[in-house]
């Protein structure tokens, strides 16, 4: 009888045993290569990549690769971030070749052990990685990116301008623009034409143009309406294809052209 | 001119051009193609006036197009207001040139001196 015991006690019953505990998931820093254009205008020196070896997690973005460059292994790399969280609009810039958010790109999500960043192009280099953001920001300023109304709503006594989910809608999703540059860099009009708009401009055009409560139609469409304007989009969508907040400057442009060739009132 | 306007004139040109240059193609299948590129064939549709109008259209509709588009496109090539201007101007003078010649050419044949 004590044998017959003894033996259960060994034997704990099945429904009782606890799994034995998961190995610890570590995941090893894996090393990648990233390779930095690095250039300065203003001293006409040819540009050239620098290499460097990182450590990254399968969380680590790009910016962190970057950052990760500049505490340990090299200061002088320029670039431009602030906020990290892909709502600042200022790390744009080519990610193997591709126009990115650094912020906003994980280097796991590249699928590469060599990841190349680049200054965006169609835009004026400063250093390295950082760009001129002065004819973006001229173009932006052009489009009268705001209400035009004269019976302003904070006048005393004055009543709230009415807007319906519906009216909201047609202009909702291209007030989501960061100003990050990305389309216009993949743009290939403004590869050849610099003094095109550009498909942010132009997006931020429809923006208040589609706005119910703005009145400055017609000054933005004689604005867009010229020979380096909205005429010069050919549609190759590359801009949408690389909004990181879903914007779709592409279809705003198209949309824009309805009011022009009479198709939208 | 608006750039609207030029454009919209682009793109009617193109529509017009479109369905003109087909009616085109599809009177060449009235008879066998090579029978219609025969010399008096070919003077015969100069000589009847319907058809000789309708290439005189074509002739203006490929021409307005064809040169705007080539304006377009070396406008986007380069920049600066000398050259566009010249651009501007000489896709207008070409555009005028080669109408000019084309009617000629259609006029010539439709009275039959050549």
């Amino acid at each position: 009888m004590a044998a017959i015991t003894a033996s259960r006690e060994e034997k704990p019953e099945p429904t009782k045993q606890t799994p034995p505990p998961a190995p610890a998931v570590e995941s090893a820093p894996k090393t990648i290569t990233l390779r930095i254009s690095r250039s300065n205008p203003s001293e006409n020196s040819a540009a050239k990549f620098d290499e460097f070896q990182i450590p990254v997690q399968k969380w680590t973005t790009v910016l962190e690769a970057i950052l990760h460059v500049k505490q340990n292994l090299d200061h002088s790399v320029a670039v431009r971030y602030s906020c990290r969280q892909a709502s600042c609009g200022s790390c744009g810039m080519k990610i193997n070749g591709r126009p990115r958010l650094a912020c906003y790109t994980k280097v796991s999500e590249l699928d590469s052990n060599v990841i190349t960043v680049e200054p965006m192009s169609n835009f004026p280099i400063i250093r390295d990685l950082a760009v001129d953001f002065k004819q973006l920001f001229s173009t932006h300023k052009k489009m009268k990116p705001f209400i035009i109304n004269e019976g302003s709503e904070v006048q005393p006594g004055a009543k709230e301008f009415i807007q319906t989910p519906n009216d909201l809608e047609k202009f909702l999703q291209f007030s989501y623009c960061i100003k990050c540059g990305l389309c216009n860099s993949a743009c290939p009009t403004m590869a050849t034409d610099k003094s095109f708009i550009g498909p942010q401009g132009l997006a931020q055009a429809y923006r208040y143009t589609a706005d119910n409560r703005d009145e400055g139609k017609k000054g933005r469409l004689k604005i867009v309406d010229q020979s380096h304007g909205i005429w010069r989009c050919h549609f190759a969508g590359s801009c949408s294809n690389v909004c990181p907040k879903g914007v779709d400057p592409a279809m705003a442009i198209q949309l824009l052209r309805g009011y022009l060739l009479g198709f939208r009132k | 001119m608006r750039e609207s306007i030029i454009m919209k004139i682009h793109y009617g040109t193109a529509l017009g051009a479109v369905a003109l240059v087909a009616v085109h193609i599809l009177m060449r299948l009235s008879q066998k193609f090579s029978d219609s590129l025969q010399y008096q064939n070919v003077l015969a549709n100069y000589h009847f006036l319907p058809y000789a109008l309708m290439l005189e259209v074509i002739l203006v509709l490929l021409s307005v197009h064809g040169f705007n588009g080539l304006r377009v496109i070396l406008l986007e090539l380069k920049q600066g207001a000398t050259y566009e201007r010249a651009i501007n101007y000489g896709s207008i003078a070409a555009m005028a040139i080669l109408i000019a010649y084309g009617s000629r050419t259609i006029l010539m044949a439709g009275m039959g001196i050549s």
